[in-house]
């Protein structure tokens, strides 16, 4: 049998805004297996009335498959779409990261946080919160760079995601 | 697919307004609801106050919540309507899990109505409370918790929208007390938009095109067919038929699916599968094409995955896309109704060129008469008279004797070794006639099975196949059969095991028979008069046929223990873990089974 290569994939959902509805998105992931990175939901239209849900998970081609298709089956669902496999798309998170320290690690947190265009939302004579956006990489290093500079906490959004170009969710 | 957002539409403008367990009833007058299997509490007293002022839908009180569920699910699979249980909160909501859960697993169509504590008491550990909707929210296909009155009337409509369509399934609707005995709006069907049609599948014409080029291409094809054409519809029942008689290829099926194709034509193969014939599983072993028409290769089905079907091209219909691909990769995936489906390959049958490989096809049934010649049913019963009566020979009775009746006839099963002989020995003409619990195995489905069906046709033979030790898990439902005086027959097969489990400690746990003696068992004959039904015993061979014919001919209840061989196991059997060709077909080839590896001791 061949073995199939895995990869993370960024699907993106639009769910009645009912209440339940998370619930059952989530028992799905956990009931058959299949795994949650990151999950980001809020309402978007302007009645409030659909939530966009976005998911990273990771699995193979036909797992992927299986989950947007297990999706699909959920009533409170009108769309799915697998922002991975349908082209490029912009999928960006936010985190914010807090650092106590002093003397030098404090100056050179500093530094790397303007070199990342990080914003200093709380500051004091201690300690920083940063504020950053981007993607997931760009968070990840930021955060490993600042563990030995006195880094304590981190909290992170999951990701939004949307695809390129004037195409929409609804038009796939 | 195209789909569209927004929920639950309304149409049209409120014109009554009602006590909410009055908008519910008439709601379900609304969709067709005739019977409700029910259990009363104290979070439902409206709800049967509104029933008891009415007289359009009938109540039948069940003796257990479980039962309810399984009654309806009976009652939904011989109707093709969409079944009804109502049951109070807390305790009477989960007691209809299991039923919940062996719906969904056999796609059946029902809508749960439970009882909730009033609104402003959710959350609060209230009396008889239950988060009954987190509870159900995975052996469901959807579940409301209608917490304002203008949701009522439109949840109702779209639960057997959602109940009946694509893959039919359970829809509980959890009613808090307030919103039953407080005003509510009254809207019609016709003014709500369910969220089922957002889902719109057209048939892909083309990939039917190409499947069909690959079945007259084929020079062994079998259609293996699935509980998915019982669902469509009687008329997908004889859209198969016509399917089968214009290309002649051979014809199994799954559990689910019997009756779907007159199991006494020639061109059946019987089951496949775990305890599956040796034709039909040599048959799916060897095809060139394998036509998958709304069944979904279940684990029973393939037995070893990478051994299934290894030379076959496979052509899969389901309506559910998330059945394609999910076991057995397919090369051909059509979605859609199998009934639709099926239509639509006649139609393209005729259109291309002709089936050219005659020649092959007749080799093919030569082959397949040669497997066939095996009998691999058969089994040795001692012909003397006070002889001990095989299950296999009581069963073979049972159903002989009543087709002889020419009676319309359903029958339900336990779970268990009885069931598989069910399987096997009876020979279906019709869809619907064939209750049993397939995806989830539920033992004590069969007797209130038997008391659903009977109530959705009371002058049709409603027989109960049973075991001794699952029959007791729902035997309370004696009492409603004798409430309603329902003429069912239960025949119980006791052989004082719980054969199955003995018959698998037996290959794979060296005979030891660890708790499965069905030890201190009642006396059924006296059980089955205290709950005045007839009972009826027999022991030896001489008396069987006397005895079912004797019970069929009773015109009320009867409940008969056929004491059978304790020892008999159900062949052929694949063991799990091992492949269609790997059958063991009788007691002689057990010893070699010993070998059955730790993967498939790990197997279910
Ligand atoms: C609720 C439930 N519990 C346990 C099982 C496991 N199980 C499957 S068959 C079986 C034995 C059934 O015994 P009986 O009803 O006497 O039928 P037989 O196999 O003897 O014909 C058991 C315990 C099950 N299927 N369902
Ligand atoms: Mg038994």
């Amino acid at each position: 049998m061949q073995v199939e290569v895995s990869g993370s994939a960024v699907i993106s959902l639009l769910v009645d805004n009912e209440s339940g509805a998370l619930a059952r998105i989530v028992e799905l992931f956990s009931g058959r297996g299949y795994n949650i990175q990151s999950l980001t939901v809020a309402p978007v239209d302007e009645h409030g009335q659909t939530s966009r849900v976005n998911i990273v998970t990771t699995g193979t081609q036909s797992s992927i498959w299986q989950v947007k298709t297990q999706l699909e089956r959920l009533v409170p669902v009108s769309r799915v779409v697998n922002l991975t496999a349908e082209g490029p798309y912009v999928a960006r998170e936010m985190a914010l990261v807090k650092v106590v320290s002093s003397g030098e690690p404090r100056t050179e947190a500093l530094r790397i946080a303007q070199a990342f265009r990080a914003r200093a939302v709380d500051t004091t004579a201690s300690s920083f919160v940063f504020e950053l956006t981007g993607s997931t990489d760009k968070l990840d290093s930021f955060i490993e760079l600042m563990r030995p500079l006195g880094l304590v906490e981190v909290s992170r959004t999951g990701v939004a995601s949307i695809c390129r170009g004037p195409q929409t969710i609804q038009n796939f | 697919m195209t789909r569209s957002t927004g929920s639950t539409t309304l149409n049209a403008r409120i014109t009554t307004t009602l006590p909410g367990a009055e908008v519910l009833l008439r709601a379900l007058v609304e969709q067709g609801v005739d019977v409700i299997f029910g259990y009363p509490g104290g979070a439902v007293l409206p709800i049967y106050d509104a029933l008891f002022k009415q007289d359009h839908i009938r109540h039948v009180l069940v003796r257990h919540e479980q039962a309810a569920v399984h009654a309806a699910e009976a009652y939904a699979r011989s109707t093709g309507k969409v079944g009804v249980v109502l049951v109070t909160s807390g305790p009477g909501a989960t007691n209809a899990v299991t039923g919940l859960l062996d719906a969904m697993m056999d796609s059946i169509p029902l809508v749960c109505l439970s009882g909730q504590v009033p609104t402003p008491l959710i959350g609060n550990d209230a009396f008889q409370e239950a988060d009954t909707t987190g509870i159900t929210r995975p052996v469901t296909k959807y579940n409301y918790l209608v917490r304002k009155p203008e949701d009522l009337a439109p949840a109702v409509h779209e639960a057997f929208a959602i109940a009946r369509s694509g893959r039919p399934g359970p829809v509980l609707i959890d009613l808090p007390k307030n919103i039953t005995v407080g005003d509510a709006p009254y809207v019609d069907a016709k003014a709500v938009t369910p969220r089922t049609t957002r889902m719109t599948t057209q048939p892909d014409r083309a990939a039917i095109a190409r499947a069909v080029a690959a079945m007259k291409a084929g020079k062994r094809v079998l259609f293996y067919t699935g509980g998915g054409i019982i669902n469509s519809g009687p008329q997908a029942s004889e859209t198969l038929r016509k399917l089968v008689a214009l290309t002649g290829f051979p014809v199994t099926s799954t559990l689910m699916g019997l009756g779907a194709f007159p199991g006494t034509d020639r061109r059946f193969l019987g089951m496949l599968g775990m305890h599956g014939t040796y034709e039909a599983n040599l048959a799916t072993h060897a095809c060139d094409v394998l036509v998958a028409l709304g069944s979904r290769f279940d684990d029973r089905v393939t037995g070893r995955l990478d051994a299934f079907s290894p030379n076959s091209f496979k052509i899969h219909v389901d309506i559910d896309p998330s059945q394609i691909n999910k076991i057995v990769h397919v090369n051909e995936g059509l979605v859609g109704d199998v009934g639709q489906i099926m239509a639509l390959m006649i139609e393209e049958w005729e259109k291309q060129p002709a089936y050219a490989h005659k020649a092959e096809l007749e080799a093919w049934w030569a082959q397949i008469e040669g497997w066939r010649a095996l009998d691999c049913l058969r089994f040795g019963q001692d012909q003397a008279p006070d002889a001990v009566i095989k299950p296999q020979q009581a069963i073979q009775r049972i159903y002989e004797l009543a087709r002889q009746t020419g009676r319309d006839t359903y029958v339900s099963t336990e779970v268990g070794q009885h069931q598989m002989w069910a399987a096997q020995f009876f020979r279906f003409d019709a869809p619907n006639r064939w209750l049993t619990s397939g995806g989830l195995g539920t033992m004590g489905y069969g007797l209130p099975a038997a008391v659903g069906a009977q109530i959705a046709h009371p002058d049709a033979l409603v027989m109960d196949v049973a075991g001794e030790a699952s029959t007791l898990m729902n035997i309370q439902e004696l009492g409603t059969i004798a409430q309603y005086r329902l003429p069912v027959k239960i025949f119980i097969i006791n052989n004082h095991y719980m054969g199955m489990v003995r018959q698998w400690q037996e290959l794979l746990h060296g005979s030891r028979y660890s708790e499965s003696y069905s030890d201190a068992l009642p006396d059924f004959v006296k059980l089955a008069e205290s709950f005045h039904a007839t009972g009826l015993r027999v022991t030896r061979l001489d008396q069987l046929d006397a005895t079912i014919a004797q019970a069929l001919a009773h015109d009320g209840p009867v409940l008969v223990d056929i004491c059978v061989a304790e020892g008999e196991n159900c062949f052929p059997m694949i063991p799990s873990g091992a492949a269609h060709n790997q059958m063991i077909l009788g007691p002689e080839q057990e010893a070699s089974s010993a070998t059955i590896s730790k993967e498939g001791q790990m197997l279910v």
